[in-house]
């Protein structure tokens, strides 16, 4: 089973395994902090900004061009951001570490 | 087909120039229509602020029959945010499940009475009123039947069928709410007038003046968009009788559901801002103390981003609409209309067979030179189990 390790903004580190759906669900069904996930996954509310470790961000690869207009507009931004509703658990995110964007 | 059909009249102006515009009350207003530039100007809060006089931003203005500033909703960052966090968490109560089971009390029994009612029911007034009335109880925290009062002003309250704005109709709300703060001043309880009340904000208390206007919004934010959306939602199912099928077996796709009908009839056309300098909107030159405004409406049809945007997609997986708005002064209240939407889809799914439309009565929003269909003033159906 994928595992995945959230650090909230409070420097917390909590890591949980998943098999299907996205890491935003994966995130709200574990109480992640700073994961609100409103619109239940359908990139319309930015509720669930995370920036993916440098080293991983191979895994996750850049985000799609709507979600891309999403983050554009989040002060908080890097190159690193995803929103993590687009990001679908499967084996090859084992491993992922993100931190959770205030 | 039609009833449960909303076209969207802004397409040509929105991919010819990509702005409309309408006078409202001698205080003209430019139409932003491309989701790109709805964002970007929701976001550049500096450059079209909310702040303005009370009532300004609204569309149609308010500013002849309110004084009230609504709290946060008509403030500007930074003071914007000390607000908000102090009612964000409030507002999320929706989430919690001893919420959620009232509300699907409250739905269940309103469609349990319109199936077993002998004879039609007119959903605006009957169903859709009732379910947002008493649905405010909870957000609000205070008894169920505090609700009757808030049945018996019906839909018109602040809009009346003559006059886009009715001043009386209006005061009802206002001396409504001061009547209540009042209440909670003599008496405490653990309803939203006394936690504000009792609220800080940089050392001192809430004034009884941002109390009210937190409260006249947490009321009139929530009222026609809320009424719209449940009403035309029943509408869409009574044409579309495989899309109650359809969710009946998928139950897993009713999140998704929600977001798409919320897109489909963007039950609030569009919010104002004030521009604070000379700039200038697709090309359009947008004068200092000048108003544009943020047309969810057609951002929500946007071809450059949505595919087949006037077809209702329920399990659409990508869905960046803007119908509760975006960035700072993204809608308050969201947590809790979604939370509606939700158990409705789901009682519908469970209770009800099919529904037949005996009449229906489009209300027609008149935007200069467009005409938007919002929802219904009245729409008689039959549920059938």
């Amino acid at each position: 089973m994928p595992k995945i390790t959230f650090i909230t903004s409070e420097d917390e580190t909590i890591s949980v395994e998943g098999t299907s759906g996205s890491v935003m669900q994966l995130a709200v069904d574990n109480d992640i902090k700073g994961i609100e996930g409103d619109c239940g996954g359908v990139c319309s509310c930015a509720t669930c900004h995370v920036f993916i470790h440098p080293d991983h961000f191979a895994k996750t690869g850049a985000p799609g061009e709507i979600e891309k207009d999403m983050l554009e507009l989040d002060d908080n931004v890097t190159e690193y951001s995803r929103l993590c509703c687009q990001l679908e658990i499967n084996d090859n995110l084992d491993g992922l570490i993100v931190t959770v964007a205030q | 087909m039609k009833n449960s059909k909303f076209s969207d009249p802004f397409d040509k102006a929105r991919q010819e120039k990509g702005y409309g515009e309408m006078n409202d009350q001698d205080d003209p207003v430019t139409m932003v229509l491309r989701l790109k530039d709805v964002r970007k100007c929701a976001h550049n809060w500096k450059t079209y602020q909310s702040g303005a006089v009370p009532g300004r931003i609204v569309i149609p203005s308010e500013v002849h029959i309110r004084d009230t500033r609504q709290i946060p909703f008509e403030v500007d960052p930074p003071m914007h945010k000390t607000y908000r966090d102090l009612i964000e968490e409030w507002f999320k109560r929706p989430l919690l499940p001893e919420y959620q089971a009232e509300l699907v009390s409250i739905i269940e029994d309103i469609v349990d009475k319109a199936l077993t009612k002998n004879g039609p029911v007119e959903v605006v007034e009957e169903f859709a009123l009732r379910i947002q009335s008493r649905a405010l109880t909870l957000l609000l925290n205070i008894p169920y039947k505090e609700s009757e009062t808030w049945i018996s002003w019906g839909t018109h309250v602040f809009r009346s069928e003559d006059s886009a704005l009715d001043g009386s109709k209006a005061n009802i709300l206002y001396d409504y709410i001061d009547a209540q703060i009042e209440n909670a001043v003599k008496n405490p309880g653990k309803d939203l007038y006394s936690i504000l009340l009792n609220t800080n904000i940089e050392d001192r208390k809430l004034t009884r003046e941002e109390v009210k206007g937190i409260m006249i919004l947490t009321f009139a934010g929530g009222r026609d968009t809320v009424i719209n959306s449940i009403t035309n939602t029943v509408a869409y199912f009574a044409e579309h009788k495989e899309s109650l099928q359809l969710l009946k077996d998928e139950p897993e796709i009713i999140g998704k559901a929600v977001e798409e009908l919320i897109r489909y009839f963007a039950p609030l056309t569009q919010m104002g801002r004030v521009a604070t300098q000379d700039t200038v909107v697709c090309e359009h030159a947008v004068k200092k103390d000048t108003r544009i405004s943020l047309c969810w409406a057609s951002a929500n049809r946007d071809e450059t981003v949505f595919e087949n945007p006037n077809e209702v997609v329920l399990d659409r997986k990508i869905n960046p609409h803007v119908s509760f708005g975006f960035s700072h002064h993204k809608c308050l209240g969201a947590t809790h209309a979604r939370q509606i939407m939700k158990i409705l889809l789901q009682t519908l799914t469970k209770k009800v067979t099919s529904i037949e439309i005996v009449d229906a009565q489009e209300k027609i929003e008149e935007l200069g030179e467009f005409k938007r269909k919002v929802g219904f003033n009245s729409l008689t159906i039959k549920f059938n189990k």
